[in-house]
């Protein structure tokens, strides 16, 4: 049984006749890296707000370490879309807050020196004081980072944390959140709209089917080596086999699962388990099929 | 900016002195040129001189002066109950309107907080806020004076009653607003439902909370000279009332000008706490 396993998720907003998503069922090793990928209004959001507890699903089980998740808990660590800090308290009071509702045993230095370990750990060394009002868009999320971080939580869920964040901004953070999860072995699950964010971080890749009545219609291995980085990610053949899968996912397929193949995709295969792919391993795909989202490549790799 | 300031301060000093000026020449006795001999001896009679001319019976700036500074120099001499120090007048009227604004705020900030908290009693206690709160304070005052029996204790129930509701009201509405978020993240933290109300939801309501308070405030301290009228004894109110039936317009106006200064004093007071509790997002 993987570490976290989702069994039949549903979910149908009240007043609404059918379901946002419906019969999902995907698991995650303890370690592993997994991002979900999707439009707009598949639910992304609410699935990670069931893993975080604060939602319920309309149907369906979730798993962590053996246990059924009926709950917010101190065990899943979120970082919120709008960074969610308190802004009437510094950066460390932020920090602080968290690790005192975690060990609300220790004493108040050694909750600030567990807290301030966290900040530097995420480059904020020197913020401490600083009220969120006054740091920039990245700083904050790194805040927010570094108090899901600081909970030591047994699992990490990102609402596509760096949505509003410019794209060197992202980079520099992306970066720095691959080096702390290599170091933590934290076991993370993530929502981006970002391709390429999803390639350079996960192990794993959801790919979610339009709402409504979205599923899982993919499971995308990353079969790229652990050691890729920003920087020379783009040079490994596997990198545009993978991302044109996805891309080619995303503006074709996706759409097409929505108008009533999944019904079809989960009734032939029984277990309602999607197909898990490695696009990366595959021979080269014949010209025509690439050449629809080739072109744009072609050009940025030129640049 | 600061020119700006400059300016400002400039405009202000000239149209005081317009309205001062104004002032002097609108009461400055008139020497009357039409008298007859006939009047000047009736006046004569009368015990007045015919040469100090007609007063309008208002006082002048000059003779407001003199008073003002009279009651500054000496604010806290007692004389008996008709006749105490203007500093006397205006610790009873602060002492009522601070004892009254605490109780309520003492019952308005809790109340607020479940109200705020709690959509079903925010609908159920609705109608009844809505229903008392139009209601002016002074209409509470013969049942207040019947059931409570002591005039001091009815004029602090006025300010209670005017002043709980801003405080209840805002407070319901800066609790019920407080951020998704925020609750949110204090939900997968696992905080306490104590810790949660005192270190996520009243800081974040704490703006509002406090402009419920200003308002409030400034309420009670319109209310505190209508009630002092009324009840008597002690207070600036009831000052105004007896300087009154004195015919002495001169304290008059010089109560009023105290009303105004300390009434912005106060307002000062919680603009200045307000903004210690505001937080930029």
């Amino acid at each position: 049984m993987p570490f976290l396993k989702v069994e039949g998720l549903s979910k149908t907003y009240a007043g609404a006749t059918v379901p946002v998503f419906e019969n999902l069922h995907f698991g995650v090793e303890r370690g592993e890296f997994v991002c979900i990928i999707g439009h707009s209004g598949c639910g992304k959001t609410t699935i990670l707000n069931v893993l975080a507890g604060l939602e319920e699903a309309s149907a369906g089980l979730v798993f962590m370490d053996q246990r059924q998740i009926d709950g917010p808990s101190l065990d899943r660590g979120v970082v919120f879309q709008s960074h969610a800090l308190m802004p009437w308290l510094s950066v460390l009071g932020n920090v602080a807050f968290a690790v005192r509702s975690r060990y609300p045993d220790l004493k108040r230095e050694e909750i600030n020196s567990h807290a301030r370990r966290y900040i530097e750990m995420v480059g904020l060394a020197g913020a401490e004081a600083n009220k969120p009002a006054e740091l920039s868009g990245g700083m904050k999320q790194r805040v927010g980072i570094a108090r899901a971080f600081a909970i030591e939580p047994k699992m990490l869920l990102l609402d596509e944390p760096f949505g509003a964040l410019d794209a060197l901004t992202r980079g520099v953070i992306q970066d720095e959140l691959l080096r702390i999860c290599a170091d933590t072995h934290q076991t993370v699950f993530m929502i981006t709209h970002d391709v390429d964010e999803a390639i350079l971080l996960a192990d794993k890749i959801l790919l979610m089917s339009n709402g409504p009545r979205a599923r899982i219609a993919e499971i995308v291995c990353n079969t790229m080596p652990k050691s890729r980085t920003r920087a020379s990610m783009h040079h490994d053949p596997q990198f545009y086999k993978i991302r044109n899968h996805l891309v080619d996912f995303l503006v074709n397929r996706s759409r097409l699962i929505a108008s009533g193949a999944a019904d079809q995709l989960s009734e032939r295969s029984g277990d309602f388990a999607p197909p898990m792919v490695s696009p990366g391993l595959a021979a080269n795909e014949p010209a025509p099929e690439i050449s629809a989202v080739a072109a744009p490549v072609a050009a940025e790799r030129a640049a | 900016m600061n020119s700006l300031n400059l300016r400002a301060a400039l405009l202000s000093l000239v149209i005081l002195l317009t309205v001062l000026g104004a002032w002097h020449a609108a009461t400055r006795p008139r020497p009357s040129a039409a008298v007859s001999t006939q009047d000047s001896e009736y006046a004569k009679l009368m015990g007045k001189s015919a040469d100090s001319g007609k007063t309008t019976g208002f006082p002048t700036p000059a003779q407001m002066g003199e008073t003002a500074w009279k009651h500054l120099s000496n604010p806290f001499y007692d004389n008996g109950p008709n006749d105490k120090g203007i500093g006397i007048q205006l610790a009873w009227s602060l002492g009522r309107v601070g004892l009254g604004f605490l109780i309520a705020a003492i019952v308005a900030v809790p109340l607020g907080f479940l109200i705020g908290m709690s959509p079903l009693l925010s609908r159920a206690l609705n109608p009844f806020i809505q229903v008392l709160k139009p209601i002016s304070p002074l209409a509470w005052m013969p049942i207040a004076l019947y059931t409570i029996k002591d005039s001091s204790v009815s004029g602090i129930f006025v300010i209670f009653i005017c002043s709980i509701w801003p405080m209840l009201i805002n407070t319901a509405f800066g609790v019920a607003s407080v951020r998704r978020d925020w609750l949110n993240v204090a939900k997968t933290l696992e905080v306490s439902p104590l810790r949660k109300a005192f270190l996520v939801i009243l800081p974040a309501a704490a703006p509002t909370i406090l402009t419920g308070m200003r308002i409030s405030m400034g309420i009670a301290w319109l209310v505190i000279v209508a009630a002092e009228m009324l009840v008597g004894g002690t207070g600036i109110g009831y000052f105004v009332w007896n300087e009154w039936n004195n015919l002495s317009l001169t304290n008059v106006i010089f109560a009023i000008l105290v009303i105004g200064v300390v009434g912005m004093l106060l307002d000062l007071l919680f603009g200045r706490l307000q903004k210690m509790v505001t937080y930029v997002e």
